[in-house]
């Protein structure tokens, strides 16, 4: 078996917004065609972490290196060009509220390619039938849309180019649980159909013992020792369940434990 | 052997003071990359007609009615508050005159700015500031698409280029409202009006207005898509960066003005030191900057 080679990488990298550290030292390697699924509680730094490893923020200290290269060595187009070799789908969807269904899903397409506009037409009714919706929501704004169809038109739009790294941030948030169930399975669908490598942060457990092949787990630096690695698990989904560490046992279990306490003391 | 030292009192008159200052150079500097990044972006790739289209649109169109609306009232405004003065000097006459050339030099470009600053610069600061907080900016980045080339050119382009059009409108409906007011309610003769005005507004009066609204043009968008880019989460921060970006492009407004005003005053008495009168001037247009500073 060949050695599965690194695709992204976090090597000693930190980030800081103003006074407040969100990442110390991390180092985190993705391997091409793997899974990973980033837990960890709101505010340690999951979704930082992605935005630095696809260069929409520059790590404060350390470096962020994409194909053994750091980001901050490539020029803006160098950066551009590799950006579209990623799909991201964002928490909130992120859809643009100016342009409709049509045109978020054709926006990459227009933008990277020169794609003329019968095929760029297909392509958008593809992807669309793709996360299961009807065509005839290509007209409606995203205003218009429900908080499972703008994940799934979100979702559209990151395929659209055929990427090779998918990042999802959050991707069953806010849901019901059957349409997370819905993306769980898109997301299960997308890797099955094309060599995609998958990023996925999240807090949905159910996502994890579906989608992962490998499980980080990230800690809040305000409750952290100076000395001790912000990442606190590293794993298969498996392991993360049976872990004997309490932050993580009650993290993939949902206990409040020791927490509760912590809280009403603060 | 790691000594421990006590945490230093941060909170006194002179670190405020080194915090203010901190700050504002930050700002400034900030502003300034942003601006040399708009240049850069402006200069090197032009924005897509159905990106720009809809900005110039936003930009010129609907500012068309507040412009025109603004500009008669001020006119008429003017020619109220000035008649009584000129009518005691038995000058009312050349009311033409003073209200044209107020109009043409600094309250048309001013007006048309400030309008701007309210109706666009705001919405700007606004669309974009929520763009920031839903990641919709960031969603470009992600899709390969520049956020300053996509959102920003544009509005830039379209502030540049449409506000010295919206200064001639409001120009020329202040002067139809003052007219409209000196010869139908003020009961002066409609030729004397005209033959003054034209009389006392030249090129140069036109060309100034015209000039400096172009930079007032460029101030707006700038502040508005800055604030807008640094916009803080939530709805306080969207409703903070367009309260900021009116505010700030306001006082840019004011203070352009005077430096460009004080600029133009300067290099006309340079082009035509014949018309400096008996008054002592500056013929340099730096001298007179650096006097006024």
């Amino acid at each position: 078996m060949t050695p599965a080679t690194t695709i992204l990488e976090l090597r000693n990298a930190s980030k800081r917004f103003g006074d407040q550290q969100v990442l110390r030292d991390v180092n985190l390697t993705v391997s091409r065609g793997e899974t990973l699924v980033v837990i960890g509680e709101s505010g340690c730094g999951k979704s930082v972490t992605m935005k630095l490893l696809i260069g929409l923020l520059k790590p404060t200290s350390g470096l962020a290196l994409f194909e053994d290269r750091p980001l901050t060595d490539r020029s803006e187009r160098e950066l551009s060009q590799d950006r579209q070799r990623f799909g991201y789908l964002f928490q909130g969807a992120a859809l643009f509220d100016s342009l409709n269904v049509y045109e978020n899903i054709a926006f990459p397409l227009r933008q990277n390619t020169v794609l003329p506009e019968e095929k760029i037409q297909a392509i958008v009714e593809e992807r669309i039938l793709e996360v299961g919706l009807p065509t005839s929501v290509c007209r409606k704004k995203p205003a218009q849309l429900s908080g499972g169809m703008k994940k799934r038109v979100g979702l559209a739009r990151a395929l659209a180019l055929v990427p090779e790294i998918m990042m999802y941030d959050e991707p069953t948030t806010g849901l019901d649980p059957i349409m997370s169930d819905v993306i769980n399975n898109l997301i299960l669908q997308t890797r099955r159909r094309r060599p995609v490598t998958s990023i996925v942060v999240t807090h949905d457990m159910t996502t994890v013992r579906k989608v992962a092949d490998r499980v980080v787990m990230f800690f809040p630096l305000p409750r952290l020792d100076p000395d001790e690695p912000q990442i606190i698990f590293e794993g298969t989904a498996e392991e993360a369940f049976a872990s004997e560490d309490p932050r993580v046992s009650q993290f993939v279990h949902g206990e409040a434990g020791e927490r509760m306490r912590e809280l009403s003391v603060a | 052997m790691a000594s421990v030292t006590n945490p230093v009192d941060r909170t006194g008159p002179i670190h405020f003071l080194g915090k203010l200052t901190l700050a504002s150079v930050e700002v400034v500097g900030d502003v300034t990359i942003f601006f040399t990044n708009i240049l850069f972006w402006a200069t090197t790739r032009l924005p897509r007609r159905r990106v720009l289209l809809p900005s110039l649109y936003q930009t010129g169109v609907l500012s068309l009615p507040v412009v025109i609306v603004t500009g008669g009232f001020i006119g008429m405004v003017l020619a109220v508050q000035t008649y009584d003065q000129f009518r005691l000097m038995h000058m009312e006459t050349k009311l033409g005159a003073i209200i044209n050339i107020s109009l043409v030099k600094e309250l048309g470009p001013v007006l048309a700015a400030t309008m701007l600053a309210g109706r666009v610069g705001s919405a700007i600061a606004a669309e974009l500031g929520t763009m920031r907080v839903t990641e919709q900016i960031d969603a470009l980045s992600a899709m390969g698409a520049n956020p300053v080339n996509y959102l920003v050119v544009p509005r830039f382009l379209a502030c540049f280029t449409l506000i010295p059009l919206l200064t001639i409108v409001a120009d020329a409906t202040g002067i139809l409202g003052g007219w409209f007011l000196s010869s139908y309610v003020l009961g002066i003769n409609s030729h004397h009006y005209w033959h003054h005005a034209i009389e006392y507004v030249g090129p140069y009066d036109l060309f100034c207005g015209m000039f400096k609204s172009t930079f007032f043009g460029a101030a707006i968008a700038v502040v508005a898509c800055h604030r807008g880019f640094n916009c803080t989460a939530g709805a306080e921060g969207v409703g903070r960066a367009a309260t900021e970006a009116f505010v700030f492009s306001f006082v840019l407004i004011l203070a352009l003005d005077f430096a460009l005003g004080a600029f133009l005053q300067g290099l006309y008495y340079a082009l035509w030191p014949s018309y400096g009168g008996g008054v002592v001037l500056h013929t340099d247009p730096v001298t007179v900057l650096t006097q006024f500073a």
